[in-house]
């Protein structure tokens, strides 16, 4: 117990330390990301598959804290196809929030900063925009109108002092100057009717309060998708409700996805939801991405270790078991990840390599592709996570 | 000593709603409106339904941590609600309860062993010299190491937290315990630890519990009987397996139908529901459920169901599962309130 003591001491001479060191690294990154007049080849690059809405190739977004640098995402890989639903699951503080707030680039500033890779998201025209590097004034443009997100908990999410009606013509005012004030409000009366409300006329003219969770759900849907955006990032949409709401508001999602021809990157904790819905999915542990396939190889196949663990974890009903299984331990501390796989100590199949560092990403199948040694005689390895080192940041 | 440990029967709490000025009543919100169920010794009843439907508050008037509006709560053989102070203070270790939210219902300026320990010493549970063991031995079997007393809450992680709830009631030694929803703010790989250390210390001390949640896969793994609520009422009871291999009410299959399956293959046959639960302060006439459920006949829009055993042991508050007798009293109500209706005087009385 007094090593443990020991790791998390932090004397005041090097938390002083730390912190000028923070303030010098945010500050050079803030300053280039204000920059307007940024030359455009700066952050305009190719994508890789032109049938992607987006890829994440080595993206890296650290929390420079006040303790250390906390490294949230550390080298995640994955992309998601037009037209489908890709789901990120994962524990709570493993990442799968930071990435997508990576993509948004609503990051806590400035704090929270992308430092490494690239996040390439196809413009329609062959090229495609780095968001990593891309400026707050094309951002603006985006956010919104090509990326628009879904937050957990509609109530928070919802300007209380605002009506329903005047927080979705906002969005599009802001995206379309050129629309009349009569085109806004029959634009918004649309939506409103796209999201199944039956009285649209009363509840523009309504607060969020006079709404229920599963309505306000609704106006989150319909502000997200007023502009007709080619991603949706759905942030625990249905965390915050109940079973039988859960199920309106997920239907109601796959079908507006088909209607709009939008891509979804669903992020949630909960493996039933992303069964029915996605059909890629991604499993994150502690800022890493561990496994990613379709949904039938995850569900039917898991590979890694944790994946498996995760399944078995969770009652299904119908299935009677005595004990659930659990994942022994936790996770390990983000501010001192250890440099060999993030999941040995708490794993129960390892094998002689574990002992080395990280496992590299092994591809088993065309799109099945897990982090694990355990495959790593009968897969092909792609590569390493690249970690960014931040010495060399200034 | 009779079999059930808890006895409710037809439990009601309603919140009155106070005018702005006069603070006069001008109407109740319908939290608990008539329940009844029994839970056997040892046995855990899991209590389901959406959010507002009353379940947690059920569950707290039945600690009588707030007073009833009517009805009567017996716990093992004695009336809960005609206890005198003192006497309450007896059985208050008896019967405890564990939080949804282990982050806000720990005192973050107490240590780990005194939160544990002070309801332990105020209550004389064990003698002074012995309290240090006590505390130590009631989270070793709660799987905290006992060097975790000298901590603070802010210093352990969502698990461990609702593991130091879980202390805190068993170290008192209680016979029965309301868990509300301990496990809904916790992640799925810790979710499967608390519930396997609840199962546990069920076994080991023969412990009942009464486990409300949301989460219906939960319930049928913990559970031996389920009863499912809506908007103040019990809408059906029954043991697990009878309830999830043949749901009867309709809420009950709109609701297990909703459940999300882990497997892509698994075609969703889901019941949507249309609208949202309205409001307990206006609930509907007749059968609450009439205004989202797909089988509404008229009579349920006029009459209350009647609480039935529709197989044994397996009740249901449904007209869809009334005998000859039951449907002509139904049709009966309904006539009656069709009448009252067109004599506006009366219906002026009623309101």
């Amino acid at each position: 117990m007094a090593e443990k003591k020991k790791s998390s001491y932090i004397s005041g001479k090097e938390s002083r330390k730390i912190t000028k060191f923070n303030r010098k690294v945010t500050k050079k990154l803030e300053k280039e990301r204000a920059d307007a007049n940024k030359d455009p080849n700066l952050y305009t690059t190719k994508m890789q598959d032109p049938d992607n809405v987006v890829e994440f190739d080595n993206v890296c977004t650290y929390f420079f804290s006040d303790v250390g640098v906390v490294k949230a995402v550390d080298g995640v890989n994955f992309s998601i196809p037009k037209h489908s639903t890709v789901g990120v699951v994962g524990e709570s503080g493993c990442g799968k929030s930071v990435t997508s707030l990576s993509l948004m680039q609503l990051l806590q500033r400035p704090s929270g900063q992308t430092v490494g890779g690239e996040i390439r998201f196809n413009k329609g025209d062959g090229t495609a925009y780095n968001i990593v590097n891309t400026p707050n004034v094309i951002m603006e443009k985006l956010r919104g109108n090509e990326i628009s997100m879904i937050f957990q908990e509609p109530m928070t999410a919802l300007n209380p002092v605002f009506r329903i009606g005047q927080q979705i013509n906002e969005v599009i005012e802001l995206h379309n100057p050129e629309m009349s004030e009569e085109d806004v409000k029959k634009r918004t009366l649309e939506m409103l009717e796209l999201v199944g409300i039956a009285n649209k006329e009363g509840v523009y003219e309504m607060f969020p309060h006079e709404l229920s969770g599963g309505m306000r759900q609704r106006i989150c849907i319909a502000i997200a998708l007023a502009c007709s955006p080619t991603l949706i990032i759905a942030d625990e949409p249905t965390t915050a409700l109940d079973v039988t709401i859960q199920a309106q508001i997920l239907d109601l999602l796959q079908n507006l996805k088909d209607k709009l021809n939008s891509s979804i990157m669903l992020i949630t904790h909960d493996l039933g939801v992303v069964a029915g819905m996605a059909d890629y999915v991604v499993v994150m542990y502690a800022g890493r991405v561990v496994e990613k396939g379709t949904a039938e190889e995850i569900f039917h196949h898991p590979a890694h270790p944790y994946t498996i663990g995760l399944m078995k974890s969770k009652p299904v009903v119908g299935q009677k078991v005595d004990e659930l299984y659990n994942i022994p331990g936790s996770v390990p501390n983000p501010v001192a990840m250890p440099d060999y796989c993030y999941f040995r100590d708490r794993c129960d199949r390892t094998c002689a390599r574990c002992k080395g560092e990280y496992p590299p990403e092994i591809r088993i199948s065309d799109t099945h592709v897990v982090s694990c040694y355990r495959y790593y005689d009968e897969g092909t390895p792609l590569g390493y996570p690249k970690s960014v080192n931040v010495e060399e940041l200034l | 000593m009779s079999d059930n440990i808890l006895e409710v029967r037809n439990l009601v709490k309603y919140f009155p709603i106070k005018s702005s000025f006069f603070k006069r009543v001008i109407g109740n919100v319908k939290a608990v409106d008539g329940v009844s169920f029994n839970i056997k010794r040892t046995q855990t009843m899991g209590l389901v339904g959406e959010s507002g439907c009353g379940k947690s508050t059920c569950g707290r008037t039945i600690l009588r941590l707030q007073e009833k509006t009517s009805g009567d709560v017996i716990f093992d053989g004695q009336d809960v609600f005609a206890l005198s102070k003192s006497d309450l203070r007896k059985m208050r270790p008896r019967m405890q309860l564990v939080f949804q939210d282990p982050y806000s219902s720990l005192s973050p300026r107490l240590p780990v062993g005194e939160i544990i320990g002070e309801a332990v010493r105020e209550h004389g549970i064990v003698p002074k010299d012995e309290f240090d063991d006590y505390i130590s031995r009631v989270m070793d079997v709660c799987g905290l190491p006992s060097y975790y007393k000298e901590r603070y809450p802010h210093e352990f992680s969502g698990g461990q937290r609702q593991r130091i709830c879980i202390a805190r009631a068993l170290a008192l030694a209680p016979d029965f315990i309301v868990c509300d929803e301990p496990v809904s703010a916790l992640d799925v790989s810790i979710q499967a630890q608390i519930i396997n250390l609840l199962k546990q210390l069920q076994k080991e001390f023969g412990l009942t519990y009464l486990f409300i949640s949301h989460d219906l896969s939960v319930v049928e793994h913990i559970s031996d009987t389920v009863g499912v609520m809506y908007l103040g009422n019990m809408v059906e009871y029954a043991p697990t397996e009878k309830i999830f291999a043949n749901p009867l009410n309709p809420y009950t299959k709109a609701l297990f139908s909703a459940i999300p399956i882990p497997d892509p293959d698994y075609k969703l046959n889901r019941i949507i529901l249309k609208g949202s639960i309205p409001s307990p302060a206006n609930p509907p006439r007749g059968c609450k459920f009439h205004t989202r459920c797909a089988d509404c006949k008229e009579v349920c829009r006029y009459a209350v169901p009647q609480w039935t055993e529709v197989e044994p042991e397996h009740f249901c508050a449904c007209h869809l599962y009334n005998d000859a007798a039951a449907q002509k009293k139904a049709e009966e109500e309904m006539e009656n309130v069709k009448r009252s209706e067109k004599e506006p005087v009366k219906e002026a009385e009623v309101l």
